[in-house]
C-alpha cells in the first residue's frame, strides 16, 4: 500500500520570527521526518508519519516563538511515494505575498545580556539582534523579508555570523539583520562639521559629552533623536530652543525601572508595557519635584521609555541618569531620516552626532502610550506597533485593497488587506509639504510591501484637508472609486473595528469627544466635536451632542483658549461681566477687544458654530487660569486643566445638578454652577469638579438615549479621551449601569485612528454583501 | 430731485421717471460727445497699427459698504477694469458702465458714486461711452451693483502673459498686501475695528507703463479676489511649477496684520485693488524692483519668492526657522482644521 504524508499549511505572522527552527526542533524531538519551508502564503510543512500530526500541532501551538502568531492551520493527507529520510529546512519559494510585515522589536533579554558579557563576541556591539528581536519595518525595502530586501543588504555576513545564520538550533537562524562588529554596521561620533571624533569608543565619548551638558543627535532605528542630560536645565533649555518647542513635554529614556522609580510612580502594567517588545513611551505620574521643571512645564506626567536597541542600552549603561530623548526635528517639520539631512538640519544646533551606516528605509517615531484602568492605551501608534495587522471583525475577511488617508493632524494612513487593517506609523501634521510627500510615499509603501493593490480610496470630507486633496488626486490618477467618511463616524467605526464588533451587529450609541471635525451637510452647524451618535458601520445619525458655540476666529480659537471662554460665557452666562467679575480670568478677558469679538460672534464673521468638547476644555482652562493666552502646542490648555484637577482632593466638592436627562444637552446649568464653584473653591478643585460634572452630564444623557434606543453597547472615542480623568469618570459611570463600553486601546482615540474607521466604513458601504 | 429722495422702482420702468433719472443724474455726470449721441451703441473709430492688438475685458463690482476709506464702488468699478487691461500691457481707451440699482438707494448717494466713477475715468484718460441703468426691487441687489467693460490697445512688441512663466522666475509684489480687504472689513460698523486701514485701490496703469520696458518681465496680475494666494495658485498652475514664498518677505502693514490676527484671517487671502504681482526672470528682478520702488505706487514693493520646479504642492510658504507650510488654495468658507 502507498504511504501517506501530512501537509500542514500555516498562515499568520510566521516568517522572520524563528518559526521554521521551532518546527525543526519539535520535529527532531518527536523523531519525525519531512520538511518545512517559507512561501508567500506563510509556512508549509510536510510530516511523516501522519499519525503524529495532531500531537505535533498541539506541541507547536504551545511552543510558539514569542513574536509568532498563527491565523490559520489547514491540513491534509496525501499519498507520497518518496518519504524523506530526516527532517530538514528548505529554501523559500515565492508567489503571491500573504505574509505579514513585522514592526521593529526591542532588543530581547538574551541579546541584551550578550552585549554586556565580556566573553561574548558581541560584547559592546551596538547592532546585535536575533530572530526574536531587532529592526524589521524600518529597514525593509521589499517583501519577502530577506536580507537582500533590507538596508542590511550592503553588509556581507562574516563566517561566524553566517554559521549562526544557517544553524537551525541557533537563536539567530535566519535572523535577516544578523551582524557583529566584524561584519555589521558601525558607529561613530561626528562633530557638527562632519569630522570624526571617536569610533571604537564612540558610545563612551558620547556619554561623557552628554554628562557634560552637551546636546547630541543620535541615529536610532527609525529616525534621529535629540538627546541631553535630563537633570541639566541649561541643556534642556538649549534643546527646547533648537527644536522651537518652548513648552511641549519632552520624553525621557531611562536605563531601567530602578532609575525610573526615582522620579515616577510605576504600576505593574506600566512596567510590563515599558518592557514589552514594542517598548513604547509610557506616560507616568511624576513624583513631585523630582525632575527639572523645564521638562514638563507644570504637567504632572512624564513620557518615559526604556532602551530598545543595543546602541541605546550601551549608551544608557555608560550614563548615570536619564536622558531627554526627543525626536530629531524642528517642531512642525518631519524628523530626519538619513545622515546627510541630519548633517544639514540638526548638526548646526548640536555639539556632536552619534551616527551609523545602516540606512533607515521607513521613518518610525517612538510610540506613545498610557495605562488607564489597568489597560494600555496607544496614543501614538508607531515603533513596535505599526504596521502590524489588526484583525477585523468576522464578516470582513474579504476586505482587501481599501486605502484610507486619515485626517490632517496626527495623520496615519491605513490599508485593509485580507481582513486585517494595517495602520502605517504616525506621520504628523499634513500642513508640512514634506509630510504630505511622506504620506504619499507611505501609501505606495504600504500597498507594495503588502503586495496589495488599492481598489478603493477613503478620506475625510473636510474641504480644507490636505489629506483629502491627496486622496482625490490618488483616486483620480489611478482611476479608483473614492468614499468620504464623516469625521465622527470614522472615529466611532475605528473603535468598533478594533473591538471586532460584528459587521451586522445592532446599532450602538457613540460619544465622540474631540476638537473639531467637519459635520455632515445636514447638520445645523458646520463643525462637530462633542456628539452622541447612533451608528453601525454603514450609517451614522446624530441624536444629541454638546450645543454649538461660536469659534471666534476659526482656528485662531483653537490657539487662543480665552476666545472660547468668551464665546461660552456669551452663550450661557451673558451677564458674566456683572456676576463673576471677581474672577481674575474674567478681569483679563475684559481687556480683550470684546466689541469686535462679540460682533464676530453675532454676525458670524469667521466665527463658525462648533459643538466642540476640546474648545469647552479650552474655555474652562482659561477660566481657571490654567493656560497661557496662546497655546504653544495642541491640547496644551486641556492637559494643564487635567493636571490641575489631578492635584486636587475630591472630598466634599460642591454637588452638581445636571438637569433632566430627557432634555437635549444644555450647558446653562453647567456654566452657572461652574462659575459658582470657581468663586468658592480653589482652581484645582474647580477643575476636578468640572471633569466630574461634564462626565456626569454626558453619561446620563447617553444612558437615557441608550434606553430610548434599546442600545446596550456604547462606544467612546475622539482625542478628548486621552484625558485620563474624563475617560475614567465616563467609563465608570457607564459601566456601573450595565452597558458594554468600548474604548479605543490598540488604535489612537484621536485622529491617528481615523483612517481605520474610514477604511471599514468605506468597505462596508461599497463592497460588503447585503445579507 | 431733492436730497432725501430715494430711487423708486418706477425709475427702472423705461417711462418718464426713468428718462428723468437719466437726464438729470446720469448723462450730466458722464457727459462726452460719444455718449451725447444717445445711440444704442457707441461707435468707435479704431485704426490699429501692425502688431497692435485690441484688449477687451469686463468685470462686475459688488461691495459692502458702497463707500469705504480710500474709495467707493464707483472708483473701484473703473480701477478694477482698467487694471485688468493694464496687466496685459494694454492702454485703456473706452469703458462701458452698467448700473443695477436697488429700490430705495438714496439719490444723493447714487450721484456721488457716479461722480466718483466719472472722475476716476477722466483722471485715467478714458471715456465711458456706453451704459445701462436698471432698478430692481428691494432685496434683489445690495444698494448698487456696477458692471464695467473696457477696451484698450496693446502696443506692438509687448509679450507678457502666463505662457512666459518659467521655474526660476522671481515673484515681486508692488506693495503691502490685503489693504483693500482689511479696509472693507474695518468699515463694517458692527465689527468696531479701529486702526488706520485704507483701501489700496488704485489705477495701476501708470505704474505698469514703467515696468513694460523690462525685457525680463514675464507676467503681471492684479491681486483682487482671493488676494495674493489666488494669484500664486493661478501662476503656479499655469507654469507647471511650485511657488515658494519667503513668508517674512511678504509686506503686510501692522494694522492689517493686527486685524487678521484678531479675526483669524490670512492676509494672503485678503483682496487688494491696487497691488500687482510681477513675475520676472531672476536676473531682471532687481531692476524691476527698483522701477517699482521709484514709483509712488510701488514704494513698498518686495521680492517675495520664486517659482521652482514642480513639487507635490503648488504653493509653499517658507516660514519662521525654515519650516515649510503648504498654502491651501482659497476655498469658499473658512472652516477650522485643528482637531
Ligand atoms: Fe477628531
Ligand atoms: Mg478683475
Ligand atoms: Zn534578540
Ligand atoms: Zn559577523
Amino acid at each position: 500500500m502507498e504511504q501517506q504524508i501530512a501537509e500542514i499549511r500555516i498562515r499568520g505572522t510566521v516568517q522572520g520570527v524563528g518559526f521554521r527552527p521551532c518546527v525543526w526542533q519539535l520535529a527532531q524531538q518527536m523523531a519525525l521526518r519531512g520538511d518545512v519551508r517559507n512561501d508567500a502564503d506563510g509556512v508549509f510543512i510536510r510530516l511523516f508519519p501522519p499519525t503524529q500530526m495532531h500531537r505535533f500541532q498541539q506541541q507547536l501551538e504551545t511552543h510558539l516563538p514569542p513574536l509568532a502568531h498563527i491565523d490559520s492551520i489547514t491540513t491534509r493527507l496525501l499519498p507520497c511515494g518518496d518519504i524523506p529520510q530526516d527532517f530538514c529546512i528548505l529554501d523559500s519559494t515565492r508567489g503571491h505575498n500573504r505574509t505579514q510585515v513585522l514592526p521593529d522589536i526591542a532588543t530581547c533579554e538574551r541579546c541584551r545580556s550578550e552585549i554586556f558579557d565580556t566573553r561574548d563576541r558581541r560584547h559592546g556591539y551596538a547592532f546585535g539582534n536575533c530572530t526574536h528581536c531587532g529592526p524589521r519595518y524600518s529597514i525593509i525595502t521589499a517583501m519577502p523579508y530577506d536580507r537582500s530586501h533590507t538596508t542590511m543588504a550592503p553588509f556581507r555576513r562574516c563566517a561566524a555570523c553566517q554559521h549562526e545564520y544557517v544553524q537551525p538550533l541557533d537563536r539567530r537562524f535566519h535572523a535577516q539583520p544578523i551582524a557583529c562588529a566584524e561584519c555589521g554596521p558601525r558607529l561613530w561620533l561626528a562633530a557638527p562639521d562632519g569630522t570624526e571624533l571617536a569610533r571604537e569608543n564612540a558610545i563612551a565619548v558620547a556619554a561623557q559629552r552628554l554628562q557634560q551638558g552637551q546636546l547630541l543627535a543620535i541615529k536610532a532605528t527609525g529616525g534621529f533623536h535629540l538627546a541631553c542630560d535630563a537633570s541639566d536645565p541649561c541643556a534642556i533649555e538649549r534643546l527646547r530652543s533648537l527644536k522651537h518647542r518652548p513648552h511641549k513635554p519632552l520624553a525621557l529614556m531611562v536605563r531601567d525601572t530602578a532609575q525610573l522609580r526615582a522620579f515616577a510612580r510605576v504600576s505593574r502594567t506600566e512596567e510590563q508595557l515599558l518592557h514589552s517588545p514594542a517598548a513604547p513611551i509610557v506616560l507616568l505620574d511624576m513624583l513631585p519635584a523630582s525632575l527639572p521643571s523645564a521638562l514638563c512645564s507644570g504637567l504632572a506626567r512624564v513620557g518615559t521609555m526604556l532602551p530598545s536597541t543595543p546602541l541605546q542600552h550601551l549608551l544608557m549603561a555608560a550614563l548615570n541618569g536619564p536622558l531627554v530623548m526627543t525626536s530629531g526635528n524642528v517642531e512642525g517639520a518631519p524628523p530626519c531620516q538619513d545622515n546627510s539631512s541630519a548633517m544639514t538640519q540638526l548638526a548646526p544646533g548640536v555639539d556632536a552626532l552619534l551616527l551609523h551606516n545602516r540606512d533607515i528605509r521607513h521613518r518610525v517615531d517612538d510610540s506613545l502610550t498610557q495605562v488607564i484602568a489597568g489597560r494600555p492605551q496607544i496614543l501614538r501608534r508607531a515603533r513596535g506597533y505599526a504596521p502590524a495587522g489588526i484583525y477585523l471583525p468576522a464578516g470582513m475577511q474579504d476586505a482587501d485593497g481599501i486605502l484610507a488617508l486619515g485626517g490632517d493632524l496626527k495623520n496615519a494612513p491605513c490599508l485593509l488587506r485580507q481582513g486585517r487593517a494595517h495602520l502605517a506609523p504616525h506621520l504628523g501634521d499634513m500642513e508640512n509639504p514634506q509630510l504630505q510627500r511622506q504620506l504619499h510615499q507611505s501609501l505606495e509603501q504600504l500597498t507594495q510591501l503588502l503586495g496589495c493593490r488599492a481598489r478603493l480610496i477613503a478620506c475625510d470630507p473636510h474641504p480644507g484637508y490636505h489629506s483629502r486633496r491627496l486622496a482625490h488626486r490618488v483616486a483620480q490618477t489611478q482611476g479608483l472609486p473614492l468614499v468620504e467618511v464623516a469625521h465622527h463616524h470614522a472615529h466611532l467605526a475605528a473603535c468598533l473595528a478594533e473591538h471586532r464588533y460584528p459587521i451586522d451587529g445592532p446599532p450602538v450609541l457613540g460619544l465622540i469627544l474631540d476638537g473639531s471635525g467637519l459635520a455632515p451637510a445636514n447638520s445645523p452647524h458646520p463643525i462637530w466635536g462633542g456628539e452622541i451618535l447612533r451608528a453601525d458601520y454603514r450609517h451614522c445619525q446624530r441624536l444629541d451632542g454638546l450645543p454649538a458655540v461660536a469659534l471666534p476666529g476659526g482656528d485662531q480659537a483653537a490657539r487662543e483658549p480665552w476666545r472660547n471662554l468668551l464665546a461660552h460665557l456669551e452663550r450661557w452666562q451673558p451677564e458674566w461681566a456683572q456676576t463673576a467679575a471677581r474672577l481674575p480670568a474674567l478681569q483679563d478677558l475684559q481687556q480683550q477687544p470684546l466689541h469686535t469679538l462679540r460682533a464676530m460672534i453675532q454676525h458670524n464673521q469667521n466665527a463658525p458654530l462648533a459643538s466642540s468638547c476640546g474648545r469647552l476644555f479650552d474655555a474652562v482652562a482659561a477660566l481657571l487660569g490654567a493656560t497661557p493666552s496662546r497655546q504653544s502646542f495642541e491640547a496644551q490648555a486641556a492637559m494643564h486643566l487635567e493636571a490641575l484637577a489631578q492635584s486636587a482632593t475630591a472630598a466634599s466638592l460642591p454637588g452638581f445638578d445636571p438637569g433632566s436627562a430627557t432634555d437635549m444637552l444644555d450647558l446653562t446649568g453647567l456654566w452657572q454652577q461652574l462659575l459658582d464653584c470657581a468663586q468658592s473653591e480653589p482652581p484645582a478643585r474647580t477643575a476636578l469638579w468640572f471633569h466630574q460634572a461634564l462626565a456626569r452630564l454626558l453619561a446620563r444623557r447617553l444612558q437615557a438615549l441608550a434606553h430610548d434606543q434599546g442600545c446596550t453597547t456604547l462606544v467612546l472615542g475622539g482625542g478628548c479621551l486621552q484625558n485620563r480623568l474624563l475617560q475614567a469618570e465616563l467609563s465608570t459611570a457607564l459601566t456601573a449601569t450595565g452597558f458594554e463600553v468600548l474604548i479605543p486601546h490598540q488604535v489612537p482615540a484621536n485622529d491617528g485612528g481615523l483612517a481605520l474607521g474610514q477604511a471599514v466604513v468605506a468597505w462596508v458601504r461599497r463592497e460588503a454583501g447585503h445579507g | 430731485m431733492a436730497r432725501t429722495e430715494r430711487i423708486s422702482l418706477a425709475q427702472g420702468s423705461g417711462g418718464e421717471p426713468m428718462q428723468r433719472l437719466l437726464r438729470e443724474l446720469i448723462w450730466p455726470v458722464f457727459a462726452n460727445p460719444i455718449l451725447a449721441r444717445q445711440e444704442d451703441q457707441a461707435r468707435l473709430a479704431f485704426e490699429l497699427q501692425p502688431g497692435e492688438q485690441l484688449a477687451f475685458t469686463t468685470d462686475s463690482f459688488v461691495v459692502t459698504p458702497l463707500q469705504f476709506p480710500g474709495g467707493d464702488i464707483g472708483s473701484l468699478a473703473v480701477q478694477g477694469t482698467l487694471n485688468d487691461l493694464a496687466v496685459g500691457g494694454a492702454v485703456a481707451r473706452y469703458l462701458s458702465c452698467g448700473l443695477i440699482i436697488e429700490e430705495g438707494l438714496p439719490v444723493a448717494l447714487l450721484r456721488d458714486l457716479c461722480l466718483s466713477l466719472a472722475k476716476t475715468a477722466r483722471d485715467a484718460g478714458v471715456q465711458v461711452v456706453t451704459g445701462d441703468t436698471k432698478v430692481v426691487p428691494r432685496g434683489a441687489a445690495d444698494g448698487l451693483f456696477i458692471n464695467t467693460s473696457g477696451l484698450g490697445i496693446i502696443p506692438a512688441g509687448i509679450n507678457i502673459g502666463t505662457h512666459r512663466l518659467a521655474a526660476g522666475d522671481s515673484l515681486v509684489v508692488s506693495g503691502p498686501i490685503g489693504e483693500h480687504g482689511a479696509a472693507i472689513l474695518a468699515s463694517r460698523q458692527e465689527l468696531a475695528i479701529t486702526g488706520d486701514l485704507r483701501s489700496d485701490c488704485a489705477n495701476l496703469s501708470p505704474l505698469i507703463q514703467t515696468l513694460l520696458p523690462n525685457a525680463g518681465l514675464h507676467a503681471l496680475r492684479d491681486m483682487t479676489r482671493g488676494g495674493l494666494n489666488a494669484v500664486l495658485h493661478e501662476f503656479a498652475e499655469a507654469a507647471g511649477a511650485t511657488a515658494v514664498i519667503d513668508e517674512s518677505a511678504v509686506p503686510v502693514r501692522p494694522a492689517v496684520q493686527g486685524l487678521c490676527e484678531l479675526l483669524g484671517l490670512d492676509p494672503l487671502q485678503l483682496a487688494c485693488e491696487g497691488r500687482l504681482l510681477a513675475v520676472v526672470a531672476p536676473d531682471h528682478a532687481e531692476h524691476l524692483l527698483q522701477c517699482l520702488q521709484a514709483h509712488p505706487m510701488g514704494q513698498g514693493a518686495a521680492i517675495i519668492g520664486r517659482l521652482t520646479p514642480k513639487r507635490n504642492v503648488p504653493v509653499i510658504l517658507n516660514g519662521l526657522y525654515g519650516i515649510e507650510r503648504a498654502l491651501p488654495p482659497v476655498s469658499g468658507e473658512l472652516l477650522p482644521r485643528i482637531c
